[in-house]
């Protein structure tokens, strides 16, 4: 693996060519804010928050430190004012479609931002649409069960015609990874409930036959079957249960 | 007819074409443009062929349906060769006239020229109207000279010589070096040096490459694309067939939006009859190069001429974009090298070629070469499709080929660059047209339109329209754009509707700035380009929408009142008919009419069909 030298804040750092700044800085302890990165999926760069300052080629610009691939010599700024004046709007702007959201109010907290000057959005959402939770359904999962529907400022994250979604399998890895909490899942008794934006579903739970606790989503268990190519009774016992 | 499997063939088949042609034999050029077509152009074409044969004169004129001669404001247009005498605003009825006049007896018809307005001269020679005067029409000339449809009018003035001399006499690097010389830039927006690129691509790992031709044209009031595609489509496949034996493609794709379905008509009839001639296709002209191309309607999002989406768009993904920090010359359609080019740019190459990089460098300035092409619509008397040298002023466009603006109305501003460029004030109309220039002074060359307004144009205003035009075209995918664009419209709604409050200009600026410097793509980080110029150079209007609560240009509904001027109000009641609320009450002959406020909702029917000047509006609430 090829090594390359670049500047993070001043500092000098060793990273892996192909590498993204966004990764390198991270493992450097340098801290850059972003939502919509994830380990677990493709690079997409929508929230912007990751925006640096480089110099490259003597040029001056802002890039998207979770896309931009390091490289021998570059020059990385995370604090410039530029790249302040992005950030502090994207937050301003994220706070006044999702007033209500926790998060984002500590990341407001610790960019220095109290209060945002937009015009409050109604439906106390707490989507910023960054679409990682439909990328983990898609790319991770693989049953593309939610994905973005509309275009521009009508973009929503939602199932098929918001409506029960039968490709769905209740695993909850949309909820898992979502950076504000705008999916929720929650068991009671047989029944797992997926709330999302625009959209309540309910899944049946299946039983244990030795002990009778409901222990997973039947749907989910039966997508693994499938897929693994596991016997039909492979999953009639939970965990704790089995041999 | 056989394909062509040798430069000496194509030449040979090229004399025959011309020596069959009678260059003296009457000819009438009729657009077929879409301009003229909206303005009745088909029943005026309809009307020719039924006269010529009515009158017995099938051997003697020659009819040509063509491309778009430029000027739109005049058209259904008609030119008559070999004399070159243009008929403007042709009518079905003037037909029998013109057939039984001009073509049979040579008499022009006076009342279908144009009038020079300045001088008050008829001028029967296109070539001498103001309009085309101090065009250079390198790119479109040939458009009002050639059937689209027919490649024999494409071959008989001189068409795929830079095809034939490309494959025959140059090799690929020697192109490239060519079109590097040459300067040309990206038509379509970026200014990317042509050469640059190409060279990029050819150099790029990959065994499949693409090349494209960007005609998703998705600007307001502008139509360079579309006017080219459907004019003088084989001048864009040869230069996109020298560009793939150039870079090392086999497979090519020109990107049409649905909304054009001329352009695409055109272009697939092109392509066809390229192929049938071995101009395209197999072992082009025997040279052992194979090349296809292929057409993809673009589905009509504005986003989708930005390479990226236009590139997921043909993949069959959602027109979105990605951030190129991997170039599309090396990762492209399909994870492929790609070479994507505007239409117009494509159109420069077999001219490159041709008559060589010297020739071309000498047109424009010392960074921006060539011609350019552009609509020039909005508050002017020459309405149309104009191609100038790089380096004329904004005055030379607008005054002396735009014949000034409507009405006898001052200039206000001028917005290049589409949606997403800069408004430019009066101070500024000396300004050469060049890429780096428009682009110092908050604007951009853009695709090439060219939108003039007049006093009676709020700038407020203009700035809420293209944003509302580009919150409702952006794709969604970044917060800067999606949310900054809606914000930003909101808080320009404030201003024009007189809730505007101290601090809202500033929040423009930073806010603008940040969708600047944060957005995905080009679209969000032009967008701001509206706002910032106007606030740049019209500051004092924002101001007065701000604190005064006015709106000067009498333009902003809730800003302004309708008033009748009773001494000027003979009581005539046009008004009292033209109110669609019935709000102006009728007192009596001689009296001036009432209006009540309270029911006003500022459509302006009034004052439009008042002729005497009786209905006042006054800026303030």
């Amino acid at each position: 693996m090829k090594m390359v030298t670049l500047t993070i804040d001043g500092r000098e750092v060793q990273a892996e060519q192909g590498k993204t700044i966004l990764e390198v800085a991270r493992k450097s302890n340098i801290y850059i804010p972003a939502l919509c990165s994830h380990d677990g999926v493709a690079v997409y760069g929508a929230c912007r928050l990751c925006m640096v300052e480089i110099v490259h080629r003597g040029r001056e610009r802002l890039v998207a430190s979770c896309l931009y691939p390091v490289e021998d010599g570059l020059i990385v700024r995370t604090d410039s004012p530029r790249v302040s004046n992005v950030r502090c709007m994207v937050i301003e702007l994220l706070l006044a479609r999702c007033p209500d959201s926790e998060v984002l109010q500590d990341l407001a907290n610790r960019l220095g931002v109290d209060k945002t000057r937009f015009k409050l959005e109604e439906g106390n959402r707490k989507c910023i649409l960054c679409a990682l939770c439909t990328r983990a359904c898609e790319e991770v999962v693989g049953v593309s069960a939610i994905s973005l529907v509309n275009r521009g400022v009508n973009r929503q994250m939602a199932t098929p015609f918001y409506a029960f979604s039968e490709a769905c399998i209740a695993c909850g890895s949309c909820a898992y990874v979502c950076p504000t909490g705008a999916i929720s899942i929650k068991d009671v008794g047989d029944t797992r409930i997926i709330t999302m934006p625009n959209v309540t579903m309910e899944f049946k739970l299946k039983r244990c036959k030795t002990c009778g606790r409901y222990w997973a989503p039947e749907r989910q268990l039966d997508y693994i079957v499938k897929t693994a190519g596991l016997p039909a009774d492979a999953f009639d016992n939970c965990p704790d249960c089995r041999d | 007819m056989d394909r062509l499997s040798s430069p000496d063939e194509l030449e040979r088949v090229r004399k025959l074409i011309i020596k069959n042609r009678e260059p003296n034999k009457p000819c009438l050029a009729i657009c077929g443009g879409t301009g003229c077509l909206a303005l009745g152009g088909a029943k005026v074409i309809a009307a020719f062929k039924q006269e010529i044969q009515k009158q017995g004169l099938d051997s003697k004129v020659d009819l040509k349906v063509t491309g778009c001669p430029g000027f739109c404001e005049r058209g259904p247009l008609v030119l008559i060769e070999p004399e070159n005498i243009l008929y403007q605003r042709v009518k079905q009825e003037d037909v029998a006239e013109i057939i039984s006049e001009t073509v049979a007896k040579g008499k022009v018809v006076d009342r279908l020229l144009y009038l020079d307005p300045q001088t008050g001269e008829m001028i029967v020679d296109e070539s001498d109207i103001p309009f085309y005067k101090k065009q250079q029409r390198l790119l479109l000339a040939n458009s009002s000279r050639i059937n689209p449809n027919n490649i024999d009018d494409y071959l008989a003035l001189g068409g795929y010589a830079a095809l034939s001399k490309a494959l025959f006499k140059m090799s690929p690097e020697e192109i490239i070096e060519e079109v590097k010389k040459s300067g040309l830039r990206g038509r379509g927006g970026g200014g990317f040096p042509t050469g640059v690129k190409w060279e990029s691509c050819r150099q790029a790992h990959g065994d499949t490459k693409y090349v494209i031709g960007n005609c998703d044209e998705g600007d307001p009031g502008a139509f360079m694309d579309r006017s080219l595609m459907e004019g003088n489509p084989h001048s864009v496949l040869e230069g996109m067939i020298i560009g793939a034996y150039a870079i090392g493609s086999h497979h090519g794709y020109i990107y049409i939006r649905q909304e054009y379905p001329l352009a695409v008509r055109n272009a697939w009839i092109a392509i066809k009859q390229a192929e049938e001639h071995g101009l395209l296709g197999e072992d082009i002209l025997g040279s052992g190069f194979d090349f296809n191309i292929g057409i993809n309607r673009g589905g009509g999002a504005f986003v989708c001429g930005e390479s990226t989406a236009l590139m997921a768009s043909m993949e069959g993904k959602v027109g979105e974009p990605r951030a190129k920090y991997v170039h599309t010359v090396e990762k492209g359609l399909w994870d492929q090298p790609t070479n994507l080019n505007n239409v117009e740019t494509w159109a420069n190459v077999p001219l490159i070629i041709n008559r060589g990089a010297d020739w071309f460098s000498e047109i424009g300035t010392q960074n921006s070469k060539g011609t350019k092409i552009f609509s020039l619509v909005g508050k002017i008397n020459n309405t149309g499709l104009v191609e100038v040298p790089m380096g004329i002023t904004l005055r030379e466009i607008i005054y002396d080929i735009g014949g000034g603006i409507r009405g006898g109305k001052k200039f206000k501003a001028v917005q290049t660059g589409g949606p997403s460029g800069g408004c430019i004030p009066e101070s500024l109309l000396d300004l050469t047209v060049d890429f780096d220039e428009l682009t110092k002074i908050g604007s951009m060359m853009g695709s090439g339109g060219m939108i003039v307004m007049d006093e009676n144009t709020c700038m407020v205003d203009i700035a809420k329209y293209f944003i509302n035009f580009l919150e409702g075209e952006s794709c969604g995918k970044c917060v800067p754009c999606r949310e900054g664009l809606k914000q930003m419209s909101q808080i320009l709604t404030d201003i024009a509707e007189g809730r505007g409050k101290d601090g809202d200009i500033e929040l423009l600026e930073q806010l603008s700035t940040a969708i600047k410097d944060g957005s995905l793509c080009a679209l969000g980080s032009t967008a701001p380009n509206p706002v910032l110029s106007t606030i740049r150079y019209f500051r004092g209007e924002y101001q007065a929408h701000v604190k005064d609560k006015r709106c000067p240009a009498g333009v902003c509904k809730e800003l302004i009142t309708y008033r009748i001027d009773e001494e000027k109000c003979p009581g005539c009641g046009l008004c009292v008919k033209a109110c669609p609320v019935g709000t102006i009450t009728f007192m009596g002959k001689k009296k001036p009419v009432v209006l009540d406020q309270k029911k006003c909702i500022k459509c302006g029917a009034c004052y439009d069909v008042c002729k005497l000047g009786a209905i006042k509006i006054e800026s303030g609430k």
